[in-house]
């Protein structure tokens, strides 16, 4: 694919990441800070395959992607799980709610 | 302007423009609509960058397991007043500026860098970098071998010090059975609490 830089691939994993950090930290409702965790992880996961494209990075880049999606995944079952115990005990998703252990 | 560039522009366009928009919307149900064209379109990008394997992963995985999750997630917790959960116009507007900042902060940092040289740099100090005839093939086949142990795409003889094999065969049994932990252990968590209320409701009756 000639005429696309790197730097190109890299603004957007920056904007995907920065979408995903405002989500994390604006979402009240807490699947939606789970979904701002997914966008981050994509954010890297383009950011080492482009990497893995345009520098000797080589075969790494790619392979590390795919273990930071089977970890997405596992992360996103164990935090629905939590997520659901929480939507049990309380009755509600918000997580301003979660302020129990709060000093 | 040839094919890969408007390619580029398209999936570039609806990957930002679907974070942007999960980012901005406060219905749940909508956020996790646009995740889904945000993550197909990032596929669609790895795609462009010749991994096939790391695409199809992505749209398997990703957007037909992860996403799926989370959906029914928002199933079971939607119920009437929390399908919207608003945030404060003054949260709204903080995490606005500080979005803003970050991301003139990364575009800066990105274009002052000189990613060619970088690269070259890399390649004129490891003895064992990569080759270049990997990048106009796809990658399939390379990855698979790589998960055994061999490496298509390095001389890993060049460089004495680094010793034996740096193929992915451990690190794939290791992140397998963490695969497996964790969704006997999610499971569990899931449903545990349950049965444990029906249990003392129905001892209560007695």
């Amino acid at each position: 694919m000639e005429g696309v830089d790197l730097k190109l691939f890299l603004l957007v994993g920056a904007v995907l990441f920065v979408c995903g950090v405002i989500c994390m930290t604006s979402k009240r409702n807490g699947i939606g800070v789970l979904i701002g965790v997914e966008l981050v992880l994509n954010a890297a996961n383009l950011n080492f395959v482009a990497f893995s494209r345009y520098t000797p990075l080589g075969l790494d880049g790619q392979i590390i992607a795919l273990f930071v999606i089977v970890l997405a995944a596992a992360e996103a079952a164990v935090a629905l799980a939590i997520a659901l115990n929480f939507y049990n005990n309380h009755l509600t998703i918000d997580v301003d709610r979660a302020d129990e252990l709060r000093g | 302007m040839n094919g890969g560039q408007v390619l580029f522009g398209i999936f570039a366009l609806l990957t930002c423009g679907g974070a942007v928009a999960v980012a901005l919307t406060q219905n749940v149900v909508r956020m996790a609509f646009w995740l889904i064209v945000s993550l197909g379109s990032a596929s669609g990008l790895f795609f462009l960058l010749h991994a096939d394997f790391v695409g199809a992963t992505q749209l398997l995985i990703y957007v037909g397991g992860t996403v799926v999750l989370l959906i029914f997630g928002v199933m079971l917790t939607t119920s009437g007043p929390f399908l919207r959960i608003s945030s404060s116009p003054g949260e709204l507007m903080q995490s606005a500026v500080v979005g803003v900042l970050f991301i003139a902060m990364f575009f800066f940092t990105v274009w002052s860098v000189d990613w060619q040289a970088v690269a070259d740099t890399t390649r004129a100090h490891d003895a064992a970098a990569a080759t270049v005839a990997l990048q106009n093939d796809t990658t399939g086949r390379s990855i698979g071998m790589a998960f055994l142990g061999p490496r298509p795409d390095r001389d890993l003889g060049a460089d004495a010090s680094r010793g034996l094999s740096t193929g992915y065969f451990l690190p794939f049994e290791i992140i397998s059975i963490h695969l497996l932990v964790v969704l006997i252990g999610a499971a569990y968590l899931a449903r545990a609490k349950r049965q444990q209320t029906a249990v003392e409701i129905g001892g209560d009756a007695e």
